[in-house]
C-alpha cells in the first residue's frame, strides 16, 4: 500500500483525515473555547440528570400512565424535522442546480447529521430500560418489522445519519485531497437522501397519526403539517447558522443561498398554517369526539388549562415571524431575518413538541384530564441534548470552514476551484 | 507512513501560518488538549456514575436474558429460580413463580353486566392485592367511571367519585384491558415483548420490554400501566401465588397489563376481580365451550363493545337487563 506518498491509499489516509480534522477543528480562539466550554457543562448537566433517572426510575420525570410521553419525544419530533429541513438546500443545489446553494449546500448536511444524533438520544433518554436497547438491534434482538412503525423509524433515521456522514465525509475528504469528487461516488447517495429526508418525517408522522384511539394524532393531515413545518424550521435554523458562521469566522456564504430558503419558508409556512386552519375548523366545527384533546389545547377544558398559554405563545410567535418573513427586510442581511427564524423555530418546537404530543394524551382515552408538565429533570436532559448536538454542529462547521478556506489541505497548493 | 505525518502538519501549519505555527507549540498544544480531553472525560464518567447504581441491579445473566417465547425449559427454570431468588432477597418474601400455559380449546372472554354494577370499587382493590401492584401509587389494572345515565360518552364520566354508590342518576363503567383480537398495542411494539396468547390473553415479557411505551400510547382503554419506579410492597402482603407472565413483581422502567389473572384461570380459577364482586355483575369463561354461561349471556343479551368502531374486536362485553 505504500507505494507513492502522493496517492496514498484511502485507507490510511482517511483516518489521517479525520484525525485532522479534529485536530484542526478544536483549535480556535478564545470565544470558541468559551463556547464549547459552556455546551460540555450543559452536555454533562444533562448526562449526570439522565443517569440519576435510570437509577431512580422515571419517577423522576413528570410523565404519568396519563402523559406517558411528553418532553423527550416533543423534542425528538422537532428534531427529526430540523433533520428533514436541511433537504431543502439538498433539492436547490442538486435538482434546480444553483450553483450558489451548491456551495453551502454541506452545511444543510451537517445540521441534517447533528440533528439525527439528538432524535436517536431523545428516544434512548426516553426508554424505561436503556440497558435493553439491544433488543431493538436487528438479527440479536427482536425487531417488530415492519409492524411497528417505531421499527420503521429506526430504519429510516439511522439510515438518513448514514447517508450524510458519507456525502459529507466523502465531499470534505476530496476538496481535503485537491481532486475533483467523483459524481459515482456521492450523487445516487445525494438524490437518495432528498427521498430520505421526506421519509423521515413520514415516518415520524405515522407514528402518531396510525394510533386510531388517540383522536387528536389520527388525522391524515399529520404527516403533510410535520412536512411543512420542517421546511420552515429547518431552513431558518440554518439561516441562523450561516449568520453565526459568517460573523465568527468571516466565511461568508453568498447571499443567494439564504434568499432561496427565505423564499422556501414563505410558502411552507403559509401552507403549514393553512393546513393548521383546516385542521382546527374540521375539528371545531364538527364538534366531534376529535374536539376535546382541541378544546383542552387552545381553550383549556374542565377549568384546567396547562397547555393554553404553550400554544398561543407558538401560535403569537408563528404568526410574527410568518409576517418579518414576508417584509423586504428579510431578504436583506438584516436584523429582522434573524429575529424571524428565532420565532418561527421557538414557534415550531412548541407547536411540535408541548403542542402536539401532549394533547395527544389530554383527555385520556379514558377521558380524564391529567395535565403535564415538565420536570427540571426532563429540562436538564433535553438541555444535555443539545448541547452535545450543539458540539457536533460546531466541530462539524469548523470543519467545513478549515476545509473550505484551505486552512486544512493535503497539498496546500493545489487547484481550489471545484466547490461542494 | 506515520513518520510523515508529523512533518506534513507542521508544513500545513506554516503554509496557513495561523493557529499552529511551530512543531515544540504543536506538542504543547497536544498536551493541553490531552489534558482538556481527560479532564472532560473524568467529568463525563463521574456525571453518568449514579449509573454505577442501577448496574449492580441487573446481572450479566439478567442482561442477556432471551425473549421468552425462545427460552428452552431449562433456561426457564433457571429464569424463574432467579426471579424467585431476587423477590426473596428484594422484598423478603417467599413465592412460588410458575409458567402458565394456555389451555387448548379455551378462549377466554370477559362480560360485565352494566345493570348491575354498582360501582362499588371491590374489583379495583382486589386487582390491587392479587396483581402484587405497587402500594404507594395504589395501583391496579381497572379503572371504574361513574357515568350519568343517558349517555354512552366517558367525556361526561368521572373516574374520581366519591359517597355512597350506587348513586340514582348514574350507572358505572369498570375498564380493563379488552383483550382485543386486533391489538394496536401488540403492533406498534418495536421488540414484540408483547403478544397475544392462544386463549386470547394479551401478554407482556417484563424482561424483554425496553419501556418504550409506545403501547401505552396506542391503547385506547388505558389499559397499560408503566412501572415508573421499583414497586413497593410488604413482605405480607405479597401475593405468593405467581406466574412468570402475570402477576410476579414487575421490574422497574417496564410495562404491565391485566392477564385475565392468567395465574388463575389457566389453573381452572376465576379472575381476582369477578370473585371480589359483591354484586354478581362479572362473568368470564371459555367462549368456545357451548354451555358456559358467557356463552349464553353472549348469545341472549344486549351487548355493548367499548370503542367498537376503532376496529380493535375486544374479547370483553358490557351488557344490560
Amino acid at each position: 500500500m505504500s507505494s507513492i506518498p502522493v496517492k496514498e491509499a484511502a485507507i490510511t489516509s482517511y483516518p489521517k483525515f479525520i484525525g485532522r480534522a479534529l485536530w484542526l477543528a478544536t483549535e480556535g480562539s478564545f470565544a470558541f473555547y468559551a463556547w464549547m466550554t459552556a455546551l460540555t457543562a450543559v452536555f454533562l448537566v444533562g448526562a449526570n440528570a439522565w443517569a440519576n433517572q435510570v437509577a431512580g426510575g422515571m419517577i423522576s420525570t413528570n410523565m404519568t400512565d396519563h402523559v406517558s410521553w411528553g418532553l423527550y419525544i416533543a423534542n425528538f419530533t422537532f428534531c427529526v424535522g430540523l433533520a428533514a429541513g436541511g433537504v431543502m438546500m439538498v433539492i436547490p443545489a442538486y435538482l434546480y442546480d444553483d450553483e450558489e446553494m451548491h456551495k453551502v449546500v454541506i452545511i444543510g448536511e451537517v445540521v441534517a447529521i447533528a440533528a439525527i444524533v439528538m432524535c436517536t438520544l431523545s428516544v434512548v433518554v426516553d426508554l424505561g430500560r436503556p440497558d435493553r436497547f439491544w433488543h431493538l438491534i436487528p438479527g440479536i434482538g427482536k425487531f417488530n418489522w415492519p409492524m411497528s412503525m417505531l421499527t420503521w423509524d429506526v430504519i429510516v433515521l439511522n439510515g438518513y445519519l448514514v447517508i450524510n456522514l458519507h456525502v459529507v465525509g466523502y465531499l470534505l475528504y476530496m476538496r481535503y485531497l485537491g481532486r475533483k469528487p467523483n459524481g459515482w461516488w456521492y450523487l445516487p447517495f445525494v438524490f437518495l437522501s432528498i427521498f430520505w429526508a421526506i421519509s423521515i418525517h413520514t415516518v415520524t408522522a405515522f407514528l402518531y397519526c396510525g394510533l386510531g384511539g388517540r383522536p387528536f394524532w389520527n388525522s391524515a393531515l399529520l404527516a403533510p403539517r410535520f412536512l411543512a413545518s420542517a421546511f420552515v424550521s429547518g431552513p431558518a435554523f440554518i439561516i441562523l447558522v450561516m449568520r453565526v458562521l459568517r460573523v465568527t469566522t468571516g466565511y461568508a456564504a453568498p447571499i443567494g443561498p439564504a434568499r432561496t430558503l427565505i423564499q422556501i419558508i414563505r410558502v411552507a409556512m403559509t401552507i403549514n398554517l393553512l393546513m393548521l386552519v383546516s385542521e382546527i375548523f374540521t375539528v371545531l366545527y364538527t364538534g366531534s369526539a376529535h374536539a376535546a384533546p382541541l378544546n383542552y389545547l387552545f381553550f383549556g377544558a374542565h377549568g384546567k388549562s396547562g397547555l393554553v398559554q404553550w400554544i398561543w405563545t407558538a401560535i403569537g410567535m408563528n404568526l410574527l415571524g410568518t409576517v418579518l418573513f414576508f417584509t423586504p427586510a428579510a431578504m436583506e442581511r438584516s436584523h429582522v431575518r434573524i429575529l424571524a427564524c428565532l420565532l418561527v423555530i421557538v414557534g415550531i418546537w412548541i407547536e411540535k413538541g408541548m403542542g402536539l404530543i401532549v394533547p395527544g394524551f389530554i383527555p385520556s382515552t379514558l377521558h380524564e384530564i391529567v395535565e403535564y408538565s415538565p420536570s427540571l429533570l426532563e429540562w436538564k436532559v433535553v438541555a444535555g441534548i443539545w448541547g452535545l448536538g450543539l458540539i457536533i454542529l460546531t466541530l462539524s462547521l469548523k470543519l467545513i470552514v478549515n476545509v473550505f478556506t484551505g486552512r486544512m489541505e493535503l497539498h496546500p497548493s493545489a487547484d481550489k476551484t471545484s466547490v461542494s | 507512513m506515520t513518520t510523515t505525518e508529523p512533518s506534513n502538519i507542521a508544513k500545513a501549519n506554516v503554509n496557513t501560518n495561523r493557529s499552529l505555527p511551530i512543531v515544540e507549540n504543536f506538542t504543547r498544544r497536544a498536551a493541553v488538549k490531552g489534558g482538556f480531553a481527560t479532564l472532560g472525560a473524568a467529568a463525563f464518567v463521574a456525571a453518568i456514575s449514579p449509573l454505577r447504581q442501577a448496574a449492580k441491579s441487573t446481572t450479566a445473566v439478567e442482561f442477556m436474558q432471551q425473549h421468552y417465547t425462545e427460552l428452552s425449559p431449562e433456561q426457564k427454570a433457571d429464569v424463574i429460580a432467579r426471579l424467585e431468588a431476587e423477590t426473596k432477597e428484594k422484598y423478603g418474601a417467599d413465592v412460588t413463580i410458575a409458567d402458565d400455559r394456555p389451555i387448548p380449546g379455551t378462549k377466554f372472554v370477559y362480560a360485565i353486566n352494566l345493570s348491575v354494577c354498582n360501582g362499588n370499587g371491590k374489583c379495583v382493590e382486589a386487582c390491587h392485592k392479587e396483581n402484587n401492584h405497587d402500594r404507594s401509587t395504589n395501583q391496579s389494572y381497572i379503572r371504574v367511571i361513574e357515568m350519568p345515565k343517558g349517555t354512552m360518552d366517558m367525556e361526561k364520566g368521572s373516574t374520581t367519585y366519591s359517597g355512597v354508590v350506587p348513586k340514582d342518576d348514574k350507572f358505572y363503567l369498570p375498564v380493563q384491558c379488552q383483550q382485543c383480537d386486533e391489538p394496536p398495542c401488540v403492533d406498534v411494539c418495536p421488540v414484540k415483548a408483547t403478544w397475544k396468547e392462544e386463549d386470547g390473553i394479551v401478554v407482556v415479557d417484563y424482561n424483554w420490554c425496553i419501556g418504550c411505551r409506545y403501547c401505552e400510547a396506542a391503547c385506547p382503554y388505558h389499559a397499560r400501566r408503566f412501572n415508573w419506579k421499583q414497586p413497593e410492597v410488604p413482605a405480607e402482603e405479597i401475593n405468593p401465588d405467581q406466574s412468570y407472565l402475570s402477576n410476579r413483581v414487575r421490574p422497574v422502567g417496564v410495562v404491565e397489563k391485566c392477564t385475565y389473572c392468567l395465574h388463575r384461570t389457566r389453573r381452572g380459577k376465576l379472575p381476582a376481580c369477578l370473585e371480589a364482586c359483591p354484586t354478581g355483575a362479572r362473568v368470564f369463561g371459555n367462549i368456545l365451550d357451548k354451555d358456559s354461561s358467557i356463552r349464553w349471556i353472549l348469545e341472549n343479551k344486549r351487548v355493548y363493545i367499548l370503542k367498537e368502531e376503532l376496529g380493535t374486536k375486544p374479547a370483553f362485553f358490557y351488557y344490560f337487563d
